[in-house]
């Protein structure tokens, strides 16, 4: 298979990250398809949540952190120099290990928080902008009579749908997750799965997980890492059924990690 | 054998009881003995300050000596009018440097900041009181509100900022990084979700620091000075709650005493309300640890 560089939307080339004298992430390079689903997986401490933080510019907000190598979005560097983070994360999106609405904000509030904050001021666009990505996370029907209450007094499970909502308001063409099901019980979880499938319409899904059956069950692509290495990458059902590592392979049949 | 040990142990172990009883007896007292002070004060300052404590005395100017009636209306006044001066210097200031420890708080300017402010909380008041009168008295060449709504200020600025650094320290990281995400710039993070959420905490600090500006008497005494009249310029001497109780406190005339339990009875009151309020507050700030 060969591609042209337009095939891809985002290109990791070369990553590296520290935490001070910490090398967690190791020449890494990567690229994925648009409106895909890749599954970045591996141990705990293997680097995959760091390099999912490379790839909006979040790693370096963490006092003594650094970065270095690059990453294409729809073929311009993120690290080029002078290029705004700020810019960059409104492109690519997140959501996080555990749910964090804004608890001072109600649930309107939430989603509206990414325009508001931007500078949109328009009425009627908020509101348009709010209901769509509400039902796009498939929390609407559940909220649509209390958008005035606080989103923290959600349960679990629809506090993160509502965090997807609030990073689908910015319309970012990638959003990033950072195992955003692991503080959820098995019901939520297969709602949030549901809903990253459906978001394949129009975005590209990048997602660190710890359950394999996860990856195997929403992902095209996936991405073994090991001790910050990138061991194998390529289609999920070829990691699954056929590894060609030794390492992908233990691993994936449960014998480390 | 292992019966005597155990008679020996039985033994012992009323010993222990009996130890142990006498102990906590004496912690209880300790305790007690912390908080009569309190009890004390608040009784004592009821019993005399109260019956004095009429309409008059909170809506009109002081008598002069042998004239009857009469009250700390003007001090009153006085004392509203240096606490807001104070907040209006003090709150944003000290909110601004508690943001700046607490946001940028592994920068080496933020430790020696921090230091600082330390150090200004232990500065003794009159000390406080000396800074404003050079700094503000001597230059405008007379004691007024202004100087002594800048030595509050001087006051508050350390607690405020305090607060505001413990306060911000506990909004979890992820919420400032779910902020950052969204491309929100990093200055609007920290004001519209880090600052909001912690906002109720904060309050409580404003205002715990408010209640002890009003109590303050030394550093008032040689910047605001005391006056007999209502307010009617900032850039005049003004009177102040606490330095009217010291004025008459010190005087050998009965009446005036009379006036100084029912001034102390007010602050009392104020301070009393100022936190009970604050307790209010922060038993329903919903910042959490996690």
């Amino acid at each position: 298979m060969t591609h042209s560089p337009d095939d891809f939307v985002l290109q990791a080339q070369s990553i590296n990250a520290w935490f001070g004298q910490v090398h967690a992430v190791k020449d890494i390079s990567l690229s994925v398809k648009p409106k895909t689903v890749t599954a970045l997986i591996g141990p705990s401490g293997c680097g995959k949540s760091t390099f999912l933080r490379t790839l909006n510019r979040l790693h370096e907000e963490v006092p003594g952190s650094r970065v270095s190598g690059q990453v294409l979005l729809e073929g311009d560097n993120i690290y080029a120099p002078g290029r705004d983070p700020v810019q960059v994360r409104r492109k690519i999106g997140m959501v996080f290990q555990k749910p964090n609405p804004f608890p001072a904000l109600s649930i309107f509030d939430n989603v509206a928080a990414g325009l508001r904050l931007a500078g949109i001021s328009k009425r009627s666009l908020i509101q348009e902008t709010v209901e769509r990505c509400l039902r796009q996370a498939a929390l609407w029907e559940e909220v649509k009579d209390k958008l005035k209450s606080p989103g923290t007094g959600l349960s679990g499970g629809q506090q993160q749908r509502l965090c997807i909502a609030r990073t689908l308001a910015v319309s970012p063409p990638v959003i990033l997750m950072d195992e955003p099901t692991s503080a959820l019980d098995p019901i939520s979880t297969a709602k949030i799965e549901e809903l990253v499938l459906s978001l394949k319409k129009d975005v590209t899904v990048i997602i660190v997980t710890h359950n394999m059956q996860q990856a195997a069950r929403i992902s095209d692509s996936t991405a073994f890492f090991l001790l910050g290495d990138l061991v194998e990458f390529g289609e999920t059902s070829g990691i699954f059924t056929n590894p060609k590592d030794t390492r992908t392979e233990q691993y994936i049949t449960g014998r480390f990690g | 054998m292992s019966d005597s040990l155990s008679v020996l142990l039985s033994k012992r172990d009323g010993r222990r009881k009996i130890v142990n009883q006498l102990l906590l007896g004496a912690l209880f007292l300790a305790a007690l003995s912390a908080v009569a002070p309190l009890v004390n004060i608040f009784i004592f300052v009821i019993r005399k300050g109260a019956p004095a404590l009429t309409w008059e005395f909170l809506t009109s100017l002081p008598q002069p000596v042998g004239e009857a009636g009469g009250g700390m209306g003007n001090a009153i006044l006085g004392t509203i009018i240096l606490v807001s001066l104070a907040s209006a210097i003090g709150v944003p200031l000290g909110v601004a440097a508690g943001v700046y420890m607490a946001e940028y708080s592994y920068s080496k300017l933020s430790r020696w900041l921090r230091f600082g402010v330390d150090l200004l909380t232990s500065v003794p008041s009159i000390i406080v009181g000396l800074f404003a009168y050079a700094m503000v008295v001597l230059p405008m060449k007379r004691f007024s509100a202004h100087a002594g709504g800048f030595a509050l200020a001087v006051i508050m600025i350390p607690t405020v900022a305090r607060t505001t650094e413990e306060l911000l320290k506990l909004v979890p990281t992820h919420l400032r990084e779910a902020g950052l995400a969204l491309g929100i710039p990093r200055w609007k993070v920290t004001l519209q979700v880090t600052l909001r959420t912690a906002w109720g905490g904060i309050m409580t600090g404003i205002m715990l620091a408010l209640a002890r500006a009003a109590g303050e008497t030394a550093p008032l005494l040689i910047t605001a000075l005391n006056n007999k009249f209502w307010p009617k310029s900032l850039d005049q001497p003004i009177s102040s709650v606490p330095v009217q109780i010291y004025t008459y406190a010190i005087s050998p005339f009965e009446e005036w005493h009379q006036q100084a339990w029912a001034g102390a009875f007010l602050l009392v009151a104020l301070v009393f309300a100022l936190n009970l309020t604050t307790r209010l507050l922060m038993s329903r700030t919903p910042v959490s640890k996690d």
